[in-house]
């Protein structure tokens, strides 16, 4: 038993949790790989906790119109497992195997994880690589944002008291494009050091189009759209990728300095453009 | 304020009245008296507490047992058949010598039986990525690696 007493509600549908959460009073708990152990080690004390884990509305994976709609309460392992997502969005797949262990992702849900914004957190590469776009609603609103958005600061969301994440909408990728998700784990806890998704398009011999996303480097996720603008005008991989991250704020830790992490962020998302090209026709 | 769940756990329903700050690895353990399920770091790192919720791995340490009403679990208690005789798993587990000490091996064997449900035949790298979440400080994993080699080797064609 934890020390911390709370009150639990498990509401049945949407409109019922959005009701709850309503007064921005309670803590919403989807897959718990995050807020459990943050209660357990007292930084998180919440009084109110809202679980989303019996909405089945929450749950889906489904393609229409040339979008992949995602619900918030999927899992890594449904997104890693998803005809659907390897089909149309493969980055993301990619990434969802990357993330913790076998255990965390069949528990851990991507509107949990994004919603918690860990610095470290594998998905945000991808979905800025991906340019998804996130629905958030609350009991009297609904707007949809891009992720680069919806990622404010270390865990720091777009989110306001009362609103929740309900889906998340992915463009479809082309078919042959390539895309590589590198990660560079921290060998005791498994998050990423710096994480880099790429996605490109090849046309005649070069590159057309080029998406990079990076994680891990710094308090929030980022998209670096200088390094995308050489690729497409030419410029060869090496090269493009020695200016990724120049005046991003980089996070020092004792595993690794802000520059260290920068030096990964070249170095791997030059290796992740490299593998997405030989994925690419 | 406490609440009334009511799960099925190795086929057994279990009806208890539990505070909601009670993790199910306690409930397991403390509540139903299954102590097979371990706890190791207590930190969802080791993976000693896995036990299948919908057919699917968890720690148990991190998660409420109020998270669990409703739901049909799996300790290591329920996985050999009534009458002892081990499952496949177990059996190699024992032949292979795929434990020491014995701590983490309920966790271990869930996990594998997990692994082989959706992937009878994994290779090597497969099986360690599978196992990613349990963490044995005795056998140094190989001889792990080889008893899922040899229950998938004896599962063939079932």
């Amino acid at each position: 038993m934890i020390p911390q007493p709370f009150d639990y509600y498990a509401p049945a549908t949407l409109r019922e949790a959005l009701a709850m959460i309503a007064s921005g009073e309670h803590k919403i708990l989807a897959g718990g790989m995050s807020l459990v152990p943050l209660m357990k080690l007292r930084l998180a004390l919440p009084e109110h906790v809202v679980d989303l884990g019996r909405i089945p509305e929450l749950n889906y994976i489904a393609e229409s119109g040339g979008v992949l709609r995602i619900g918030a309460m999927s899992t890594h392992h449904d997104i890693e497992s998803s005809a659907a997502v390897r089909a149309h969005c493969p980055l993301l797949a990619e990434a969802a195997g990357h993330i913790g262990d076998a255990q965390v992702r069949n528990m851990g849900t991507i509107g949990g994880s994004i919603a918690h914004a860990d610095p470290s957190a594998d998905y945000p590469a991808a979905l800025l690589a991906l340019e998804t776009k996130i629905r958030i609603v609350s009991a009297n609103s609904d707007r949809t944002i891009d992720a680069a958005e919806f990622f404010v600061d270390a865990f720091t969301t777009a989110l306001e008291p009362g609103e929740i994440v309900l889906e998340l909408q992915a463009p479809v990728e082309d078919q042959g494009e390539g895309y590589c998700y590198e990660k560079v784990p921290h060998p005791a806890s498994g998050f990423a050091v710096v994480g880099v998704a790429v996605r490109v398009k090849k046309a005649g011999g070069k590159i057309a189009m080029a998406r990079i996303g990076i994680t891990g480097m710094g308090p929030r996720p980022f998209r670096d759209s200088m390094a995308e603008k050489m690729l497409e005008s030419g410029t060869e991989i090496g090269q493009a990728t020695q200016s990724i991250g120049q005046g991003e704020e980089a996070n020092s830790d004792l595993y690794a300095s802000g520059d260290y992490r920068r030096h990964l962020a070249r170095v791997h998302a030059a290796r992740a453009l490299r593998t997405a090209l030989t994925r690419a026709s | 304020m406490k609440r009334t769940i009511s799960l099925t756990i190795n086929g057994k329903t279990y009806t208890d009245e539990v505070e909601p700050r009670l993790l199910l690895i306690h409930y397991l353990r403390e509540v139903a008296g299954l102590t097979g399920p371990h706890i190791g770091c207590e930190t969802s790192i080791c993976g000693a507490c896995t036990v299948l919720v919908g057919g699917k791995t968890v720690k148990s340490c991190t998660m409420f047992a109020v998270q669990a009403d409703g739901r049909e679990l799996t300790t290591i208690e329920g996985v050999a058949a009534a009458d002892g005789k081990l499952d496949p798993v177990q059996e190699a587990f024992w032949n292979e010598h795929g434990l020491q000490c014995g701590f983490c091996t309920p966790g271990m064997v869930l996990s594998v039986k997990h692994l082989l449900a959706a992937n009878p035949n994994p290779t090597d790298q497969e099986i360690r990525h599978g196992l990613d979440g349990n963490l044995c400080r005795c056998t140094g994993y190989q001889h792990i690696v080889n008893a899922v080699k040899a229950a998938a080797a004896g599962k063939g064609g079932v």
